[in-house]
């Protein structure tokens, strides 16, 4: 009987995705998966092949998980989170201002000019705009295009915006939480030269897309994702690469805000076409 | 809410950008997974980095009911994370010398000996790896003995010292010096290319190889500073004495190769160093033979001890060392070996003169250093197992450029 198969789309925002994978697809042949992956450029086409069938499972960004579930429904399908990172689960994302600004709070903001990541980008814009139109308060986006299409893989549009509001540049910068500390400690942000006027709610961020129901691949594949180790010699690596320690189950109950944030800002339809002006991945 | 946490800690005004997680992971550190860490604190940004941090290191957070929240920011608790990384760690073998491997697995590559190494990483290749191939218990004396016995050739030869040589002496000086200058120069490549292939383990050898290294490095500049110090030309570099060089480079086995620089060639050096000390015709030139023949010793003293103790194991190594006389015999036995102009040289700086009886003293001198540097090959073999009259066969086939 031939093994079970599964055939990953990931986005190569970075050169370790292919050693992260490389390594993952060595160990799951180990375990009796017939695992392969091929690389997508952008988060788009990953999605629309994964409900289009071509691949069966998408290492997915928040935003490209809303729009295959949106892609899925409008054609009478469905799909599923498999499995996410113990890291992509209870995020914030942050508004910043350098720590003499006269900005006390987040309706302080109204009218001044604020800094955001990418275009496509859930933690340092869809989320953090989202946050602030709730709030009622109208600001003036400047926003850092790095990456676009990868959805805000690619930190560069958010430590541009960071270095916008050292620069005096903007009045405020949106960025994740993690990168707050990542920023101070490596040197972007001066210390105690921010303060921090804003944080969402928590959120889930990227998860393994699966359609429904699963193939016995699929079943496999999150099965043994689940049973990677961090004692594992052979897999810690690439943890550390991917940024993570454990797999954890998915779970679909950390999107509203990032959903919100699509339809206010008309991101893309409610059957998941890309009705974003200006955005071209 | 239930909370039950086991431990506390405040982290007072200090955040996450200068240096809190030192705090809380100290503070974990006494914890099991799923042991609970309630952490206070008064640093604004803290309720934001306290779980950022916490997320990365596979830690979870609990959150305070807003009443109960005094200085209170959350409850850590303890992953399994940190534990997992040192699963199937091990040490990489015992730290002291006294206690070394026979054997150290590749995979302990270039971790500290007796460090805890993290399981997982290269296996790298050091191929020398048998402690009775490469060990000699006398490794760590000899190099803390280098160590402090490092000179520096700007202060410890008196280069300003007033003298006059007449220009055929200080001709023979150069060429002698020339000479010297490229044994010195196989001298060095020959453990640089043994020294990355050692492993780490015997961390000690690799330290006294590097030494040894700079010994030579040394050498190597005062040699040459001696020969241009009155002029601007060198000696002479004869074609015989470049492939007796080049065979001793080309030996990639370790024992052999120590075999044949250390034992016969530095053994000889040393006796040649000596003579030159004895009839240097000026300050400079006794004091660097002098400095150089010191070095000298501890090189052959080590090239003996690991060859004696492998000797005693092997009964076969006697039969290797000889073959690898007797194939750079055959190598080089179309080649002149000495240079003449060497030769002529060393007599010249021993006759002290030009008087035909000056001449005959001096190339008597030098037959003696022959016979002495024979004789003392001849005592090294006989060390190392060989029988007196194979000790004085194997020493006359040794190659007549010395080095
Ligand atoms: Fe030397
Ligand atoms: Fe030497």
């Amino acid at each position: 009987m031939p093994a079970p198969t599964v055939l990953m789309g990931a986005v190569a925002y970075d050169p370790k995705v292919v050693t992260i994978w490389e390594g993952f697809r060595t160990w799951l042949r180990g375990r009796g998966l017939d695992f392969d992956f091929v690389l997508y450029s952008h988060y788009e086409r990953q999605v629309e092949d994964l409900v289009a069938g071509r691949i069966d499972a998408a290492w997915n960004s928040p935003l490209a998980w809303l729009r295959a579930e949106r892609l899925a429904a409008a054609d009478g399908t469905a799909v599923r989170a498999l499995t996410m990172r113990d890291t992509d689960q209870d995020l914030t994302s942050i508004v910043v201002v350098r720590a003499d600004s006269p900005v006390r709070q987040l309706t302080d903001l109204a009218g001044r000019v604020v800094a955001v990541g990418a275009i496509d980008s859930p933690q340092a814009t869809l989320i953090p705009l989202g946050h602030l139109a709730a709030a009622g308060v109208t600001v003036d986006v400047r926003r850092f295009d790095v990456g676009v299409g990868l959805h805000g893989d690619h930190i560069g549009g958010e430590r541009d915006a960071a270095r916008a509001l050292v620069a005096g540049e903007v009045d405020a910068a949106c960025m994740i939480d993690a990168n707050h500390l990542a920023f101070v400690q490596e040197g972007t942000l001066p210390p105690e030269g921010t303060r921090i006027v804003a944080q969402t709610a928590r959120y889930d961020h990227c998860n393994m897309t699966v359609r429904a129901p699963e193939s016995e691949g699929v079943r496999l594949f999150g099965t043994l994702l689940l049973g990677m180790s961090y004692a594992d010699p052979q897999v810690r690596p690439l943890l550390d690469l991917e940024g993570l320690t454990a797999w954890r189950e998915g779970r679909t109950t950390g999107y509203d805000a990032l959903a919100a944030a699509v339809d206010a800002s008309g991101f893309y339809s409610l059957d998941g076409r890309v009705t974003a002006p200006h955005y071209r991945p | 809410m239930s909370w039950t946490p086991v431990a506390a800690v405040d982290l007072g005004d200090l955040g996450f950008g200068s240096g809190a997680h030192l705090l809380v992971q100290r503070a974990l550190a006494g914890l099991p997974p799923g042991g609970r860490l309630a952490v206070s604190g008064r640093d604004p940004a803290l309720r934001v980095h306290l779980p950022a941090w916490c997320r990365g290191r596979g830690h979870r957070v609990e959150w305070p009911d807003r009443s109960e929240a005094n200085e209170l920011v959350a409850v850590v608790v303890r992953g399994s994370a940190d534990d997992d990384r040192w699963f199937g760690a091990e040490r990489a073998g015992s730290a002291l010398p006294s206690a070394l491997s026979s054997r150290p697995p590749a995979r302990w590559g270039l971790g500290a000996r007796g460090a805890l190494l993290e399981a997982g990483g290269p296996e790298a290749r050091f191929d020398l790896d048998d402690r009775d191939l490469v060990w000699a218990d006398i490794a760590p004396h000899l190099y803390a003995q280098a160590a402090a016995r490092q000179w520096d050739p700007q202060t410890a030869v008196p280069w300003d010292d007033p003298f006059a040589l007449p220009a055929d002496v200080e001709a023979a000086v150069v060429q002698v010096m020339t000479y010297l200058v490229e044994n010195e120069q196989a001298a060095l490549v020959v453990p640089a290319r043994f020294v990355g292939r050692i492993h780490p383990h015997f961390r000690e050898v690799v330290q006294l190889l590097a030494v040894q290294m700079a010994d030579e490095a040394r050498h190597m500049e005062v040699f040459s500073r001696r020969a241009l110090l009155r002029g601007a030309e060198m000696g002479t570099s004869s074609a015989g004495g470049r492939q007796s060089l080049f065979t001793l480079v080309a030996e990639s086995d370790f024992a052999l190769a120590s075999f044949l620089l250390s034992v016969l060639g530095e053994g000889s050096f040393v006796d040649l160093l000596s003579f030159l000390h004895e009839v240097a015709p000026d300050p400079v030139t006794r004091r660097i033979c002098w400095l150089a023949m010191q070095d000298e010793r501890r090189h052959v003293v080590f090239g003996m001890a690991h060859l004696e103790h492998q000797a005693q194991l092997d009964p076969l190594l006697r039969d290797r060392l000889r073959a690898a006389i007797h194939r750079r015999h055959d190598a080089l036995v179309d080649t002149a070996g000495l240079n003449a102009d060497v030769f002529d040289a060393l007599v010249v700086l021993a006759a002290g003169g030009w008087q035909p009886n000056d001449v005959s003293a001096g190339f008597d001198r030098v037959r003696a250093l022959q016979h002495a540097m024979d004789q003392g090959r001849q005592r090294r073999l006989v060390r190392l197992g060989f029988r007196v009259d194979e000790a004085a066969a194997l020493s006359a086939l040794h190659t007549r450029n010395f080095m």
